[in-house]
């Protein structure tokens, strides 16, 4: 049966190209639309997300983090956390899910360009912010400097080794690590995200500032970037919440005014302050 | 403009169930079952609860028999429109997987069938209104709640008994139709001592009353009409007449949410009864066969332990977080989202608590410090 154009929480088919093990509860599925018209029409923007369904079992929303002019493939990178996530460790070349999307507002990649750029991260992968990172290194020259900041509790949560030395070869480039709890062979800082912020190189009247992560450090973040001057609005952020619909109706996100699933996931921090951080919201 | 008010006799009510019947509507209507007043299938006015009052208090609700024997002289039940058009639970679509391993998704969008619901109040029907602008005018639509809109016909009775419960007054939703405007309802009667005023909010209910043999109605009538307003405007219950939106805001720290919470059983009964509450949740059900799965949609609540969950987390694990996040959403987070607040003032969820929460106090608890 054709799908009814309308209808938003219609699935439609995906196959699996290609499957890669990041880390030991990390991983990477390639994938692609088997209606090559559905595929040819899908357009999306960094920072927006997909509703995956795994048959039999549900759905989950999951960032897209390859790159949005790349329109052969979609990657997702998924964490095993859940009932879904779990059983879509289990998926192998070939197989085959239902996807919905893209949903939510990406990253202010346009009002970026010839900025400064502040990317800070905390956690595991943190996969929205790669998309920005890969979106920008395609594109070096159309932004101004660009800093990486990522903090991980501890050293063994870093992953994608390989990629932040990628990143550390771009031009006017800074990349920073640091971890709470450190071992021997962490050759970067140790001790909070937060210590780091002095190395920082932008100007605050021409920067954005892009962050997810845990929302305590990203509050950590957003007051000293406002303590430097950097505009609410110029400050931009990830959000998580419960999300079932994707398409602001089943109520789980909703965050005082907003519906982080169609007004976010990327708030500007004007949008979202008064209620951010406020344990139980 | 005020719409043109007609009268019909006490029992010609039939003939407005009858007309409606033949036009195509299945009618919908209140009548007693287990003790309160439930929205149902009928096909005669015999089904109606006539000469029926409701006795309702936090916590507490009871039928009494009424010396008057009119056909409306109650103020509501738990539910009336909302299960009509969102439905507590349905099948969004299903997914089947094929030998080889495809997955080919079918959606499952209600079959059309005209429903005509009579005797949904003012408060139902602002409320209506609200759910209409969460499904229907955002940047999504929802197909499912949309095709039951569609088909649904509305004939509002207005309220002459508002309970103890009620506040629609002070939310400005009631007791009676504001029929100045396009208030979502069809049809509109007002039950007088010896028949209906009746007039028409819409193009298809103006249609139904040409089926109809109506009487001018007189000054006398209209001014019955009035006085029966103007005494359903006396409630008992009302909100703090000051700006509850932003004043709440300013009270996330206040004491007055464990206060509540040690009453609160977290049981969802007020999401539930709430004719604008809108919470869902998505669920797979596979089929014993292996081949087909289908996905449901169910009523949920923010209540419920599950409703903040995420990754491992659960972002309200305490219940005063969540009567905070219930009542910030709806009296305050609301205005900013639809424009008005999402409460109505139907008094269900004081009624229908377990433990008896009173909203109004509530919010007069957490705010009294504020008022002048």
């Amino acid at each position: 049966m054709p799908k009814p154009i309308h209808n938003p929480y219609l699935p439609d088919e995906a196959i699996i190209l290609e499957r890669i093990q990041e880390a030991p509860n990390l991983f990477t599925l390639r994938l692609k639309f088997s209606d090559e018209k559905v595929q040819h029409s899908y357009e999306f923007e960094p920072g927006q997300f997909n509703m995956l369904y795994l048959y039999g079992v549900g759905e989950i929303a999951i960032s897209i983090v390859s790159d949005p002019e790349d329109s052969h493939i979609i990657d997702h990178t998924i964490r095993v956390v859940g009932r879904v996530t779990k059983g879509m460790t289990n998926l192998k070349p070939g197989d085959r899910i239902g996807i919905r999307g893209p949903y939510g507002r990406g990253w202010p990649m346009l009002e970026s360009k010839q900025k400064d750029v502040v990317i800070v991260t905390g956690g595991l992968g943190c996969a929205p912010v790669v998309s920005v990172i890969n979106y920008i290194e395609q594109r070096r020259d159309e932004y101004g400097r660009l800093n990486i900041l990522q903090g991980v509790k501890h050293t063994a949560d870093f992953i994608w080794k390989t990629r932040y030395d990628k990143w550390r070869e771009l031009a006017d480039t800074k990349v920073l690590l640091a971890a709470d709890v450190g071992e021997a062979i962490w050759p970067w800082h140790i001790g909070p995200v937060t210590t780091l912020f002095d190395q920082l190189e932008f100007n605050s009247d021409n920067v954005i500032v892009m962050m997810c992560g845990p929302e305590g450090m990203m509050r950590v973040v957003c007051d000293h970037m406002l303590d430097h001057s950097v505009p609410a609005s110029q400050i931009y952020l990830s959000m998580e919440r419960n999300m079932q619909c994707a398409v602001g109706h089943c109520g789980h996100c909703q965050y005082g005014s907003q519906f982080i699933c169609k007004d976010g996931p990327v708030f500007s921090y004007d949008k979202v302050h008064t209620l951010f951080a406020n344990k139980g919201f | 403009m005020k719409p043109d008010y007609k009268f019909f006799q006490s029992d010609q009510l039939q003939l407005l169930l009858d007309t409606l019947q033949r036009t195509g509507f299945t009618c919908i209507g209140p009548q007693v079952r287990d003790g309160a007043i439930i929205f149902d299938r009928i096909t005669s006015i015999e089904q109606l609860p006539r000469g029926i009052r409701d006795e309702q208090a936090p916590g507490s609700y009871l039928l009494k028999p009424d010396a008057a024997a009119k056909y409306f002289d109650w103020a509501n039940g738990p539910q009336a429109i909302k299960p009509l058009l969102f439905s507590p639970r349905e099948k969004l679509w299903l997914s089947q997987r094929s030998a080889d391993g495809e997955i080919s998704f079918e959606t499952a969008e209600p079959e059309l069938k005209p429903l005509a619901i009579i005797g949904a109040r003012a408060c139902d029907v602002a409320a209506m209104k609200i759910q209409d602008q969460h499904f229907l005018q955002q940047q999504y639509v929802d197909p499912y709640y949309q095709a039951r809109r569609k088909n649904l016909l509305i004939v509002a009775v207005n309220c002459s008994h508002p309970a103890d419960s009620c506040f629609c007054h002070s939310t400005g939703d009631g007791p009676f139709v504001d029929d100045s405007i396009d208030s979502g309802a069809d049809i509109v009667l007002t039950e007088l001592q010896h028949g209906f005023l009746i007039s028409a909010g819409t193009d298809q209910g103006e249609n139904i009353l040409l089926n109809l043999s109506l009487l001018d109605s007189t000054k006398e009538q209209l001014a019955e009409s009035e006085s029966i307003a103007a005494n359903a405007a006396k409630q008992k219950r009302q909100l703090p007449a000051i700006d509850i939106s932003s004043q709440l805001m300013k009270e996330l720290d206040n004491d007055a949410w464990h206060n509540i919470a040690s009453r609160c059983l977290s049981c969802g009964n007020c999401t539930a009864v709430c004719p604008t509450c809108f919470c869902h949740s998505e669920n797979d059900v596979a089929e014993l066969d292996g081949k087909t799965s289908s996905h449901y949609r169910e009523w949920d609540s923010c209540f419920s332990q599950g409703h903040s969950y995420i990754h491992g987390i659960t972002i309200r694990s305490e219940t005063s977080q969540r009567y905070r996040q219930w009542l910030t959403h709806k009296f305050s987070s609301w205005h900013d989202q639809y424009g008005r607040s999402g409460c109505v003032g139907c008094g269900r969820c004081i009624t229908w608590c377990p433990v008896g929460i009173d909203v109004t106090e509530s919010i007069t608890q957490l705010v009294e410090r504020r008022r002048a």
